[in-house]
């Protein structure tokens, strides 16, 4: 008895091939590989935020008072940041779009408008910790709003880095094509950024009034 | 489990060997099926489409009877949970039970605040009657489990719940603490003392009493060096100046039965040896070793095995 | 959405000096670099899935010597062998490396190794984080290793409950050793499970379309899926341990508006999930292993996979039958128990599909499918004591008793450990080239199965008869004696049959019989090249042409041609039908990742000390991640290639 394999057949003398070489070697979006590492990450990362909510609402229901014996947090800085994050989708959106088309100059003139707006809202963050009007170590509260807001402070001045070592290499090159790739990616990490700071600054600014 | 004495625990056994015969039951199933599959006698692979179409069938069967007998359990689980979740009468009493590191205090509800009354380690019931459980603890989490009587409650700092517990008959059954909370979770035991209802009547009159003074010489000494050694700085005498609630109460130590949380039959030579150095038994532990000269431990042995 | 190219379909003849020089180029192409900064640069998933498992392999050693003496202790009552200090550090790291060290990375290692050799691509997606996360998790391994040998060991349980693991009741360093080495295998573990999805979902080979996919990838992908949704929950409550621990933070504390069970909800959101994301994998090696050894498909194809599936969503809703006897809510508690038994069902559907798979098939009794019936005798008693724990009045009884240890001992030893040993044995020939001993593997076996059973049954009753858990040692009145010197003495057993596997895997390696590419006659692409495999994987990228890839492949079956061989070039087809969409190309080998993981550990260690070990670390560990991303020589010809086709095909336009 052999196995079902027919393991010992000889191959004919021409063979059937796929030839792939017409295939592109540079994709932008989900058909591409590095989108499928972004979106896991941004996956990891969004379940991560997801939980750390969670704990605001179930820490929320251990007391009754929200604040416990605080003042609400200044709303100004924190309002201030979601119009410049919000703002910055634009020049993130410009520089997605000249990079899948390798517009180069495009790149290096948006990436930059990108990384001033991603400056200007990390300093603006520097000022919302003064605003929250608590210390971590007050209460459950205090722990949980600036861990929330350390949080998304690590993945701002990440991603600021991030696309500033890109703008560097911009402007240095070597631009491969798969470098466009790296641009427009960046941009979508921005996105992811942006969008999660609505529902943690909607938490951390808006629940202490409305809960 | 296998040894129910009271409501709850015989309920829960009722149910549990319910549970294992039918798991038994489904085991052997299963791995006759699986011995048949692999003894079968085929001299080839067995590809017939009859023999797919009947595995198909027999899979499918398989499974469902999966579903109704889990259908089953959940259903009984759900029945003999409800019966256990609260208790069929009023509680007669009503016990604080308070997880520490590692005792336990069971603290006695009354009407006039100077009838309350603590009894570290050894919880008394009248049979047949439920007491109701409010679970608390002061420092980490720690589990209640008298495995004769009920099944867990956790005690969860910052949070009190309610349970229950029922003896139907007169007995001392032993309970420890199931949840790990540290060095000496293995030695964190306890007695339930189920009697009649005029023995705990009595007993409950009795520990409200204030201790008793010390009758002969060597007793008052052992209380002179018992007020004025560390002793005084964890531990509660009603009646006397010592009223630090951060160890057992020590009140009517000597009518216990065991000593360190279950660890030891409440006899002199155990005692003369925790007092000495209780971190040879139980390492560990929150007692610091006592210093005494033989004298002055001889004495106040005499003293705390007064304490009726 | 930009239209799909097509690859073109025709003949064309390959001549014996045209695979030769493809074989040449390729391997000068996928080097293994060597020397220590090569030992140290390497991408290969091959190199890196099989430190994985030896590093794995060391780690359950180590525990498994933790558990030999705690048996020791508990042989007799009242034993003055071990303190209660010691002892309990000793279950926390047996715990812990079992679950975190060994469990988990064993299963994504073998993963690491087989997915791409089992999806028919040359590497796995993201080599470079691979590498580093093999570092990431070898440099936490060894941390907690070290804290044991030096009597500072982790000594709250694996589980950590607060407050008992918060800042109050255990000062000093060995709770946030604990939390720590979490988040060293996590980074680890979701790094590799990110890595696994992006293999399994865009570098299958042609023609393995999803519902062609071996069941075993189909186990992998379902278990990183777990991993990426269940991780981050224990990230974030260690993570708040720490907090707590370090800056004075208060979220566990109910003093200050804090909460002790939320530890728990966070914990048991990843912890229940985390038994079947090792348990998960262990269903695929046992499905490799029995259609190999009948030579037939298992039976039930789709009905496995949505099982698998099924698995894994229902296991994200169990986490509250862990905390039964915390005083929730009936009604919740009840919730939870349906919840708990059903997910017997989709486990239930597996059993009896393997019972119909060798019912159909002619097995034939190798070591491997030896240690798969033993996981048939061993899990089932396993998972249907585990349905008896979900019934919450029996639970209230059992829980945190010694009842629950026999119980996920039966389920992860014999659900996940068996089957892994028995897939040691059938893979073995694939990793080496040659066989192991297969009259030494059923000694192997017999010694395990027989040691298991005496070791872990006994503990079903001694947990009935009212014995707790975690226990340093019990009293002599109560009727526990005989069961647990009999257990100790099984242990015996497991040690010897331990040692003796480990002597079957030295001993083979070194003299064991060849073996050929498909020494069992099995049906997925790993079998098709050379044992051990070269290092581009493929000669040719196969198109695959039916579920079983080696068994239904025709006399004229395709291959892919167009990848180039001269640079890392891989294929990329699409999620659902493998149709082949683009090619990407893959990094060289580099030093950075281990670089990177280097700070990384050393900020994740430093950290426990001091919060200085951030700002300390920012830039070293900026320095290797911009490294590492830094334009390489590869690069910068890849530009002056592009420009050329440019100019290229501008000038035929």
């Amino acid at each position: 008895m052999t196995p079902p394999d027919a393991a010992t057949m000889r191959p004919p003398d021409t063979r059937r091939v796929l030839d792939v070489s017409v295939l592109p070697r540079t994709v932008f979006g989900h058909q591409g590989l590095i989108w499928w590492g972004t979106a896991g990450f941004m996956v990891i990362e969004g379940s991560i935020f997801v939980i750390a909510l969670v704990v605001y609402f179930y820490l929320r229901l251990q007391v009754t008072d929200w604040p416990p014996s605080l003042p609400n947090p200044g709303l100004f800085y924190g309002t201030l940041n979601l119009a410049t994050v919000l703002l910055s989708l634009l020049p993130a959106y410009i520089a997605k779009t000249k990079a899948e088309k390798f517009d180069l100059a495009g790149v290096r003139l948006w990436l930059t408008i990108l990384v001033l707006f991603g400056v200007a809202a990390v300093v603006i963050r520097a000022f919302e910790y003064f605003a929250l009007n608590c210390r971590w170590d007050d209460n459950a509260y205090g722990s949980i709003v600036w861990t929330l807001l350390s949080m998304h402070t690590i993945h701002v001045a990440t991603d600021v880095v991030d696309s500033m070592v890109l703008l560097t290499l911009a402007l240095t090159g070597p631009n491969t094509k798969t470098r466009f790739v790296d641009y427009s990616e960046n941009s979508l990490y921005w996105y992811f950024i942006v969008a999660w700071w609505v529902p943690i600054y909607v938490t951390i600014y808006l629940m202490p009034r409305w809960l | 489990m296998f040894d129910p004495h009271g409501p709850i625990a015989r309920s829960i056994a009722t149910h549990g060997w319910w549970l294992l015969l039918m798991s038994i039951a489904v085991y052997l199933v299963v791995m006759v099926a699986l011995l048949i599959a692999l003894g079968r006698r085929r001299r080839e692979i067995d590809d017939q489409p009859e023999t797919t179409r009947r595995l198909t069938r027999n899979v499918s069967i398989a499974v469902a009877l999966t579903v109704v007998i889990l259908v089953g359990i959940a259903a009984s689980s759900v029945v003999s949970g409800r019966g256990i979740y609260s208790p069929s009468g009023a509680g007669a009493v009503t016990v604080d039970v308070v997880g520490h590191q590692w005792w336990w205090d069971f603290q006695y509800h009354d009407v006039t605040p100077s009838d309350v009354f603590t009894s570290p380690n050894e919880l008394h019931i009248p049979v047949g009657l439920p007491v109701v459980i409010k679970a608390m603890s002061t420092d980490v989490i720690h589990s209640f489990w008298v495995p004769n009587l009920m099944g867990k409650r956790d005690l969860i700092p910052g949070i009190v719940t309610n349970t229950w517990i029922q003896a139907d008959e007169p007995g001392v059954y032993r309970g420890q603490c199931a949840e790990f909370c540290g060095h000496q979770h293995a030695h964190m035991a306890l007695e339930v003392v189920a009697e009649p209802m005029n023995t705990f009547q009595a007993w409950i009159r009795h520990q409200r009493e204030p201790a008793a003074e010390p009758a002969t010489d060597e007793e008052r000494r052992g209380k002179d060096v018992f007020m004025q050694s560390t002793c005084v700085t964890c531990h509660a005498i009603r009646g006397t100046d010592a009223g630090s609630h951060l160890g057992p109460e020590l009140t009517h130590v000597a009518s216990r039965l065991t000593i360190a949380a279950g660890t030891l039959p409440n006899a002199r030579g155990h005692l003369a040896g925790w007092i000495a150095n209780s971190q040879s038994i139980k390492p560990g532990n929150r007692m610091p070793p006592n210093a005494l000269t033989p004298d002055d431990l001889q004495a106040v042995l005499a003293y705390v095995r007064s304490l009726r | 959405m930009s239209e799909f190219v097509h690859p073109v379909e025709r003949r064309m003849t390959i001549s014996a000096a045209d695979e030769e020089r493809l074989r040449t180029q390729l391997e000068r192409t996928w080097y293994v670099p060597r020397g220590i900064i090569g030992w140290c640069s390497v991408a290969d998933h091959k190199t890196m899935g099989k430190r994985y498992i030896v590093t794995a392999f060391c780690f359950f050693t180590f525990a498994g010597i933790l558990a030999g003496l705690m048996r020791l202790q508990l042989a007799v009552p009242n034993n003055h062998f071990i303190g209660p200090d010691l002892y309990n550090q000793i279950f926390t790291v047996h715990g812990t490396m079992m679950m975190f060290l060994f469990a988990v990375p064993v299963m994504e290692a073998l993963g690491v190794y087989l997915v791409p050799l089992m999806v028919g691509t040359r590497n796995i997606a993201f080599p470079r984080l691979n590498a580093f996360s093999y570092y990431v998790y070898l440099f936490g391994g060894v941390m907690l290793v070290v804290t044991m040998l030096l009597n500072t060991a982790p000594d709250v349980g694996w589980f950590s409950y607060v407050p008992l693991a918060g800042p109050d009741y255990t000062p000093g360093k060995r709770a946030d050793f604990w939390a720590q080495l979490i988040t060293f295998t996590e980074v680890a573990a979701l790094a590799v499970s990110v890595e696994l999805v992006a293999t399994i979902f865009k570098a299958r080979a042609p023609g393995m379309s999803l519902n062609r996919m071996p069941l075993f990838v189909w186990s992998m992908l379902v278990t990183a899926l777990m991993v990426i949704f269940a991780m981050p929950s224990i990230v974030t409550c260690s993570s708040f341990l720490l907090l707590d621990r370090l800056v004075g933070t208060h979220f566990y504390n109910p003093a200050e508006g804090g909460d002790s069970l939320l530890w728990q909800h966070l914990f048991w959101f990843f912890g229940h999930p985390e038994v079947y994301i090792i348990f998960v994998p262990a269903l695929g090696i046992v499905s490799s292993i029995i259609s190999a050894f009948t030579w037939r498909p298992i039976f039930g194809y789709s009905a496995m996979v949505m099982s698998l599936v099924a698995t894994g969503f229902i296991g994200f809703g169990l986490w509250v039958h862990h905390m039964f006897a915390t005083g929730l809510p009936a009604l919740g508690l009840e919730y939870f128990t349906a919840a708990s038994i059903v997910i017997a069902i989709p486990t239930g559907i597996q059993i009896f599909c393997w019972i119909a798979s060798l019912w159909r098939g002619r097995p034939r009794f190798h070591t491997p499918l030896v240690f798969v019936l033993g996981f048939f005798a061993i899990f089932v008693l396993g998972g249907l004591s585990g349905v008896t724990l979900a019934s919450v009045p029996f639970d209230l009884q059992v829980h945190d008793s010694y009842y629950v240890v026999a119980h996920f001992h039966y389920v992860l030893l014999g659900g996940a450990v068996f089957p892994l040993i028995g897939g040691i044995y059938f893979w073995f020939p694939k990793m080496t080239g040659r066989l192991m001993d297969d009259r030494l593997g059923k000694v192997n076996f017999w010694l395990l199965f027989i040691g298991f059973n005496i070791t872990f049954f006994p503990m079903h009753i001694l947990g009935l008869e009212g014995m707790p858990r975690r226990v340093y040692t019990y009293p002599d009145n109560m009727g526990w004696n005989t069961l647990n010197l009999v257990s100790s003495l099984g242990a015996l057993l497991l040690v010897v049959g331990g040692a003796l596997f480990v002597y079957n895997v030295v001993r083979s390696y070194r003299w064991g019989l060849a073996g050929s590419d498909n020494p069992w006659g099995a049906e997925t692409l790993e079998w098709s090249m050379s044992s051990p495999p070269p290092v581009y994987n493929f000669l040719h990228i196969p198109v695959v042409e039916g579920r079983c890839a080696l068994w239904d492949r025709s006399a004229d079956a395709p291959i892919v041609t167009g990848i180039r061989s001269d640079v890392r070039e891989v294929l990329i087809s699409d999620v659902m039908d493998a149709e082949p969409i683009n090619v990407a190309e893959y990094p060289e080998p580099s030093i950075w990742p281990f670089l990177c993981a280097v700070v990384t550990s050393g900020f994740f260690i430093g950290s426990i000390f001091t919060p200085w070990a951030l700002p300390v670390s920012i830039l070293p560990l900026a320095v290797t991640l911009i490294g590492w991303f830094w334009p390489k020589k590869r690069d910068r010809e890849r530009a002056i290639e592009e420009q050329d086709e440019d100019r290229r095909l501008h000038d035929a336009a």
